[in-house]
């Protein structure tokens, strides 16, 4: 079942992430992701994350797709203008990569390449109203036709604990209003205030329209809960009570503890209506996580073969 | 360059902006102009017959239409921080300009806004759509922010936004307030 029809037939979905390797090969890429397969229905390919250089998401994409697996290309605005984006999109469409994830991307400030020019010459929701044309009404930005178009599925991202609160959930109702499928949120700690976006994102009827899967992350160490709580992460808030949790075990037990709190969320996201499943944000994990979903009671569902059959992930 | 000896002024480029650094990076503004006289200035500038007469008027001159643009620079530049990308959102942004959002994201904040309002790139910077809800929703406006922005129009930089408002050359910028899918 492609994860277009799994979200459509309401199964509990789980998608992971995995950052292509700086090289020419894509070969890393391929060996992680044959460690997913079985216990994810889809792999997300990150565009250059961080705005540090790493083989292209499409190329990552085709590694996933070869490991077995469905791939879900990102494709940020900030390195190429609409021309580009189009004809990308065009060209992965051809290869077969149907699922897509538009976002912004991080500001070139953050990454190994400072000096370079941010484009953004499309935003976000502007990507998606423009993807959506493409597929919808077969036609470019410009009008001009395209033949054949696409047959693509669009994510988009949301951080429902970033300010304004009051906001957040319509900016992901633009986004669902300007094509997207489904979304998939920066990581879940606190669990109430995600709880009220999905109400708010309920609220505007948009929940038929789209499905949401919470970003679940598990802390490792002390070293990791120290920088991800010292905002030096774009976009990463972890509240207070769940740092003196993991503090509180101690240096030598944060894993554990950071593990079992994961699968907590993971198991209270679940029971939330309207959250079609989780997006595990654990790259360097891959080994633990069937464990991890074991934990959360989520386990390998039948019907989820161990290895879909060789080149059909991306369908 | 625009020197200082000139006393006429050729038409605005974009990196004729003295003031802004080359090339002109976009920063967050603080809109100088409290939301409520913003508001209020927005009743004076909506298209109407008389100003709709002047646009008309003003264009028929290219020295007026300078003079004009100029005028409108130097102004809008002072209160919002204003870079003339030729098609102005700030009648649906609460007066907050999403064009020094670092990224130029017309359609909302980022995902990188700090707890505190924080603007990710510039940090002691406060992000200018959270800036913008405020506004907005502070003159109960904040439906306004719903609406889906196009994409810009990048040959349209230095132009006139207040004249290609008044002429209607303005209203596919943005779309409804209601979040159906609109068309492109």
């Amino acid at each position: 079942m492609s994860l277009r029809e799994r979200l459509a037939a309401g199964e509990f979905t789980v998608t992971a992430e995995l950052s292509p390797p700086r090289g020419a090969s894509a070969a890393p890429v391929t060996a992680r992701a044959e460690l997913l397969c079985g216990w994810v229905d889809a792999v997300n390919i990150t565009d250059n994350q961080g705005s540090h250089v790493r083989l292209s998401s499409w190329a990552g994409a085709l590694a996933v797709r070869d490991a077995g697996l469905e791939p879900i290309m990102q494709m940020t605005c900030r390195d190429r203008n609409r021309i580009a984006l189009q004809s990308d999109l065009l060209g992965a469409a051809s290869l077969g990569l149907r699922n897509v994830l538009c976002m912004s991307g991080d500001h070139p400030k953050f990454g190994d390449h400072p000096g370079a020019k941010p484009v953004f010459d499309l935003d976000s929701t502007q990507l998606l109203w423009t993807l959506r044309t493409m597929r919808d009404e077969g036609t470019l930005m410009s009008g001009r036709e395209l033949d054949p178009p696409p047959d693509i599925f669009l994510g988009a991202v949301e951080n429902p604990f970033a300010p304004p609160e009051g906001f957040r959930a319509e900016r992901a109702g633009k986004k669902i209003a300007a094509g997207a499928q489904f979304i998939q949120t920066q990581y879940v700690f606190d669990v109430p205030l995600f709880r009220r976006w999905v109400a708010g994102l309920g609220e505007l009827g948009l929940l038929d329209r789209c499905s949401v899967l919470a970003g679940v992350g598990v802390i490792r160490s002390v070293r990791a809960l120290d920088f991800m709580a010292s905002g030096r992460v774009p976009g990463v808030q972890i509240p207070q009570d769940v740092q003196r949790r993991l503090r509180g075990a101690g240096e030598a037990n944060v894993g554990a503890e950071g593990a079992k709190l994961a699968a907590e969320v993971i198991a209270a996201v679940r029971q939330i209506p309207g959250v079609a499943g989780v997006h595990l944000l654990t790259a360097g994990y891959e080994k633990h996580i069937p464990e991890l979903l074991g934990m959360a009671g989520v386990g390998r569902p039948a019907g989820r073969p161990a290895t879909v059959g060789k080149g059909r992930g991306g369908d | 360059m625009g020197s200082v000896g000139h006393v006429t002024r050729r038409p605005l480029r974009l990196w004729e902006n003295t003031k802004a650094a080359y090339p002109p990076a976009p920063v967050p503004v603080r809109p100088r102009l409290s939301a409520r006289v913003s508001y209020l200035l927005q009743k004076v500038l909506r298209p109407n017959p008389v100003n709709r007469r002047l646009g008309a008027l003003v264009e028929r001159w290219p020295t007026a239409r300078k003079l004009f643009t100029e005028a409108e620079r130097t102004s809008k530049e002072r209160l919002f921080g204003c870079r003339m990308c030729g098609q102005c959102a700030l009648p649906v942004t609460g007066y907050s300009c999403p064009m020094g959002c670092p990224k130029e994201l017309r359609n909302g904040p980022c995902g990188g806004v700090g707890p505190d309002g924080a603007c990710e790139v510039y940090p002691e910077k406060r992000c200018v759509w959270v800036v913008a809800y405020e506004r907005a929703a502070s003159q109960g406006a904040a439906a306004d922010l719903r609406r889906l922005q196009r994409p810009v129009d990048h040959r349209r930089w230095g132009e006139s936004s207040w004249l290609n408002y008044w002429q209607g050359r303005d209203e596919g910028l943005w779309t409804g307030d209601d979040l159906v899918s609109p068309p492109l």
